[in-house]
């Protein structure tokens, strides 16, 4: 079984006097220990909702309606009580967030919010979570850590305070690792070097991780398979690899077209998507894609596209996709396709 | 277009903001550089791309040249007519030819006011057509130039989505007529499959109006996209500057090294055999900024002599121009980075130069002994 299996996750906010939203709807994946799993999609996706229902995180109020499960472990984390939750969270399951300065307390110094982690987890007080804490740091290339713990967040820079935040979530070896947009507000190089400690957390303690984002160029390298999200539902689900050289959902293949590449050329016109993720059909009526999906067929407006798993292990939502040779930026090697060429047969279909 | 026809020439341009210090008498205390001593040219009807890192003063530069900073010093010529030492009033009607795209259309708009208001303001202060009705048909003309319909005339910014919005914001720079745009990061706050509308946008609208961009963003996949020329500024100050095409496929300087192979590509293939170079650290404040070559202190293959004492200054080697004293030899592969001096090369060899590898283990370990 897997470490962690999200099971037909729905988040839905209502507010009187306003439309009632499925933030996520439906979305089911799963992370192994020392697996990379990436949450891809555009703003307004469900992925950030997704991981802070997970995390319990979402603000408590009447009209926040979360169903599904998460299992971590065998526990449902959806159904724990506060105290069961703290104590998981931080411990077993620790997150990571965007934007590192509205993520730390700017009045306490790093040293101490770092050393809490310690002392409610692992009940370490005093010099010897100071000592631990410095460690901490220094694990995630901090430089000169016993100093910097002193220091508050504004006198660290963006790199700097987003190290101390996977120190932070590392602190207690938590086994699942949410990483909601880790590098996002980050320059290109500190990027990279952010990325690096991540891959080397993940290599070096079998850590799960589940990666948000909305860079393609980001999960290229770091995931092991990706999930594609679309107006709160998963569009399609693959390995790395087979996802980049041959996507199948029209959303996927746009994505992969519209984004200009370092290695391509000058001039040539990138192929947007038309229209805008505010022109969503819902999914009860259709595919949420139609509109702006230019491989649409009659199909996609009568039902939502019931979701075809192929036995390789890949998935995706659509009545119409793209076939699998050709219409791809990569070129895929005729290898590379081995018995998914000729889906049909093979494909098994289920409705959710 | 031939290579004399340069619409705009900065010289020896130097932005430098004032570090106020104390209560009842502001005492500075010393400069943040932002800009340093930029020369840069951009020839008529072609795209200038500046990247760079936040804080290396990319979008300084932009405000300076637009003289909505005022230089601190300089020269700004844009088609033979020197603008520091412009009277405020021809400034002003100068300002008509060259007009300015912002990162953030939510807040570049203002929500009180509906999209014919902020088109017509332009035009009304610069009296562009007669009456309402004149002034009517050139806001049309501009909205069908960006492709958005009629009916957005009565709307509000709220109103719209972002790629829309950002459209509104440049239907506001084009409806003046300018030859020179500058667009500070114009597509970084959009969503992925948004970025290339607005991209595509931009090229028609150079093709079609025969526009002259400087385009200032940190995606360098976007900028190699929609440039001719592109400068990699770093820490105030221009490092390298060369055609598009060359730059991505030859960079000669070690920062600009760095960062092409710090751009995750979506390829899974191009991101397993890439080589990327990490850079110790984090940029040097631009308030102190290092002595002798300011990238030395993460630099790869900064070398024990020059490096930390010499400014380098741009010079021009085979089309490029590039700031580092040992340009050539980096390029033939004589110089290898030195292993402790900033970060580690990860991934297989594989590419032209043969170069030192190690574990990835030892990242954390360089950055932290260097910084």
């Amino acid at each position: 079984m897997a470490l962690l299996e999200v099971d037909d996750l729905s988040v839905t906010f209502a507010r009187r006097g306003q439309r009632t939203v499925r933030a996520v709807d439906g979305v089911s994946f799963s992370v192994d220990a020392g697996e990379v799993v990436g949450l891809v999609g555009e703003s307004g996706c469900g992925k950030s909702v997704t991981s802070m229902a997970i995390m319990g995180l979402l603000p408590r109020h009447p009209g926040t309606r979360i169903g599904g499960k998460a299992a971590f472990d065998g526990t449902d984390l959806l159904g724990l009580d506060d105290r069961a939750r703290r104590d998981i969270r931080g411990r077993d399951v620790a997150m990571i967030f965007q934007d590192p300065l509205s993520s730390l307390n700017p009045v306490i110094p790093i040293g101490l919010q770092v050393t809490e982690v310690l002392a409610r987890h692992r009940g370490m007080k005093g010099d010897a979570a100071r000592k631990e804490a410095a460690g901490l740091l220094d694990r995630v290339g901090i430089p000169d850590p016993t100093r910097r713990l002193k220091e508050y967040p504004h006198q660290l820079s963006g790199g700097m305070r987003q190290r101390a935040l996977i120190a932070m979530a590392v602190a207690c070896r938590p086994r699942l690792l949410i990483a909601d947009e880790p590098t996002t507000a980050l320059d290109v190089t500190i990027q990279a070097q952010i990325l690096e400690l991540l891959k080397e957390l993940v290599h070096d303690s079998g850590t799960a991780l589940v990666m948000i984002t909305h860079d393609l160029g980001v999960v290229a390298g770091m995931c092991d398979s990706i999930n594609v999200l679309y107006a709160g539902r998963v569009v399609e689900t693959a390995r790395r690899r087979p996802l980049f050289r041959e996507p199948r959902h029209p959303y996927t293949s746009g994505l992969l077209g519209s984004v200009p590449r370092l290695d391509s050329g000058r001039g040539e016109p990138l192929n947007p998507i038309p229209g805008s993720v505010r022109d969503v059909l819902s999914w009860s009526e259709g595919c949420a894609f139609a509109p702006r999906c230019s491989r649409r067929v009659d199909a996609c407006l009568d039902e939502t596209p019931p979701v075809v798993r192929t036995h390789d292990g890949r998935s995706y939502r659509c009545v119409d996709p793209v076939p699998l040779p050709g219409a791809v930026p990569a070129q895929a090697g005729p290898a590379d396709q081995p018995e998914a060429s000729s889906p049909e047969p093979n494909e098994e279909k289920t409705r959710d | 277009m031939t290579d004399n026809d340069i619409l705009v020439e900065v010289r020896d341009l130097k932005v430098h903001f004032p570090i106020k210090r104390g209560v009842l008498f502001d005492r500075t205390i010393g400069h943040v550089k932002a800009v340093d001593g930029v020369d840069l040219r951009i020839p008529r009807g072609q795209t200038y791309g500046l990247v760079g890192e936040s804080g290396c003063g990319k979008s300084t530069l932009g405000r300076a040249l637009l003289q909505l900073t005022p230089p601190t010093g300089g020269e700004v010529v844009f088609d033979d007519v020197e603008l520091t030492t412009l009277p405020p009033a021809r400034l002003r009607a100068m300002r008509r030819r060259m007009q300015m795209i912002f990162q953030d259309p939510m807040s570049s708009l203002d929500p009180r006011q509906n999209v014919e208001s902020i088109l017509t303001e332009g035009l009304q202060t610069h009296g562009i057509g007669g009456n309402r009705d004149e002034r009517r048909a050139i806001i049309g003309e501009a909205l069908d130039k960006v492709g958005l319909p009629r009916w957005a005339l009565s709307r509000y910014p709220h109103e719209f989505s972002g790629g829309q919005r950002q459209r509104i914001g440049i239907a506001r720079a084009v409806v003046l007529g300018p030859e020179l745009i500058v667009a500070d990061e114009p597509v970084s706050a959009l969503d992925v499959s948004i970025q290339a509308q607005v991209v595509n946008l931009l090229d028609e609208l150079q093709e079609s109006l025969g526009l002259t961009y400087l385009v200032i963003a940190h995606d360098l996949a976007v900028v190699r996209h929609i440039s001719d020329i592109v400068g990699v500024m770093y820490l105030g100050a221009l490092v390298e500057e060369a055609p598009s095409d060359r730059l991505y496929t030859e960079p000669l300087h070690p920062y600009t090294r760095a960062l092409m192979s710090a751009v995750p590509v979506p390829d899974p293939d191009v991101e397993d055999r890439r080589e990327r170079i990490l850079l110790a650290g984090d940029l040097p404040s631009p308030a102190n900024p290092p002595a002798g070559c300011r990238f030395h202190t993460r630099c790869p293959w900064a070398q024990p002599t020059r490096c930390a004492d010499e400014r380098p200054v741009l010079r021009e080697i085979g089309g490029s121009r590039v700031a580092c004293h040992w340009a050539e030899r980096i390029a033939s592969g004589e110089l290898r980075p030195n292993q402790e001096g900033a970060g580690a090369i990860r991934g297989s060899a594989g590419g032209e130069a043969p170069e030192p590898v190690s574990i990835p283990t030892s990242t954390a370990k360089a950055d932290s002994a260097d910084g």
